[in-house]
């Protein structure tokens, strides 16, 4: 049964794109990476429009005291089993905010994440890459 | 009747032309539906395992009842829809093979069975209080009470040419008498009445008004999530399954041979097309399309089917 429920999950994961305050770089190469040019529905992954549907979230930009919070909120929102991937630098060290009084992150302080995809923004290759790594763990 | 009842009806309901079967068939037609898709924005698309893939997923992973939700309401509004599409399956499949078995008024039976899915969206998205949901609700809403008055005009184009008979049966056999009603003026329009309203009953684009992603996040299916999710899917497969098949009953002569299946097909791939070729309509747009221009269009062809063209 396990084995079935994570062929499920692979052959489907469907994402979220939570785009929490970030400058928009990360989620302007999100949605190349969503394009025709990459079709990344071959391996069923499918951008979602709510978190209640989605397997995987795609969060990207540096955390802080105002977007904690929600973003805590959207991972209680997903039904589990759900996968978190930090797309970009900012998510896994702070990046060029790492002085900043509203910096707290990184991201694994607080949710338990599969992959960390860095780069300022990352290329759609490298987060094809990531989500393979993300999903071959399972 | 006998060969209908007991153990049979029962075989019917789960199995043959019911749910396993529709629910088999719908899914493989998703996937076509997403391969013609890919293909017309030059891309791959995804393997022939797809749907099944997404929908064992949605059955496996957990569900979630948000907090106030009517919790009896939002879990058994899915069910609803399901059970009458299975239903839908058996009667439409029935009156083909048996058209001299079917009873009279089934037409009627069958509109208000292809009312139950978006009736049971409503109920669902009502129960789960949530402020998005609400809104595609009363989308939703609108939009039925638009499509439903051009697609009655339409089905009364096929009952004034077969003389006021409202059975199913006599459809199918007076069109494998005197031919398909598609081949006259008055039965092109109603066909393509009916094929835009079974575009708004899919929930497809240009009428995805209820669902669309980009405002108000899925609309009506905001809060679904795991097996009610995988429920609504399945039904929206078995509807885009069997609203085609409706419409070759009615106006294409019906299941008689297998040219059936290819005319079935066409009628798949042009809502397919239909869909990748549109953007997202208003509500207050779409309402006026079906009222001012569909309903005008629907009048003029009971007009053309009266007179006898």
């Amino acid at each position: 049964m396990k084995d079935v429920r994570i062929w499920g999950l692979k052959r489907s994961p469907w994402v979220y794109h939570v785009a929490a305050a970030s400058c928009n770089n990360c989620d302007i190469e999100i949605l190349e990476l969503l394009t025709p040019r990459y079709d990344v529905e071959r391996f069923g992954i499918v951008l979602v429009g709510s978190p209640r549907h989605a397997d995987a979230l795609l969060v990207t930009g540096v955390i802080n005291r105002k977007s904690l919070p929600r973003v805590l909120e959207v991972y209680e929102q997903t039904p589990k089993p759900c996968l978190v991937i930090g797309v970009g630098t900012c998510t896994c060290n702070n990046h060029i905010f790492r002085n900043s009084y509203n910096a707290v992150g990184p991201y694994d302080k607080y949710l338990p994440m599969s992959a960390y995809i860095p780069g300022c923004p990352p290329k759609p290759e490298a987060m094809i890459l990531g989500v393979v790594k993300a999903l071959s763990k399972l | 009747m006998s060969w209908f009842s007991g153990w049979w009806l029962a075989f019917a309901f789960i199995v043959f032309p019911g749910f396993l079967f529709s629910s088999t068939v719908g899914l493989a037609l998703t996937w076509v539906d997403r391969l013609v898709s890919a293909r017309v924005q030059w891309r791959k698309g995804p393997p022939a395992y797809q749907p099944f893939a997404d929908v064992l997923k949605l059955l496996l992973k957990e569900t979630v009842v948000p907090a106030g939700a009517a919790r009896t309401a939002f879990l058994l509004a899915p069910i609803i829809g399901l059970a009458a599409m299975c239903v839908t399956a058996v009667l439409l499949f029935y009156v083909n093979f048996f058209p001299h078995a079917s009873f009279v008024g089934d037409i009627i039976v069958l509109v208000y069975l292809f009312a139950l899915p978006p009736l049971a969206t409503i109920v669902g998205a009502s129960a789960s209080r949530n402020p998005l949901s609400a809104v595609g609700a009363s989308r939703e809403m609108t939009l039925y009470l638009g499509y439903e008055l051009p697609f009655l005009l339409a089905l009364v184009v096929p009952i004034v040419k077969t003389g006021g008979a409202i059975r199913l049966g006599d459809f199918v056999l007076m069109q494998q008498a005197g031919g398909p009603f598609l081949y006259s003026v008055s039965g092109v329009i109603a066909a393509l009445i009916v094929l835009i309203c079974i575009q708004a009953k899919l929930g497809y684009p240009p009428f995805d008004i209820a669902e669309a992603e980009q405002e108000i996040m899925s609309g009506v299916l905001i809060e679904y999530s795991g097996a009610p999710l995988a429920v609504f899917r399945i039904t929206k497969a078995m509807m885009f399954f069997l609203m085609p098949l409706f419409l070759v009953t009615v106006f294409w002569g019906g299941l008689g041979n297998w040219w059936a299946i290819l005319k079935f097909l066409l009628i798949v791939v042009l809502l397919v097309l239909i869909k990748n070729t549109n953007p997202r309509l208003k509500i207050d747009h779409a309402l006026r399309f079906f009222w001012f221009i569909l309903g005008v269009l629907g009048i003029a062809a009971v007009v053309l089917a009266f007179v006898g063209l």
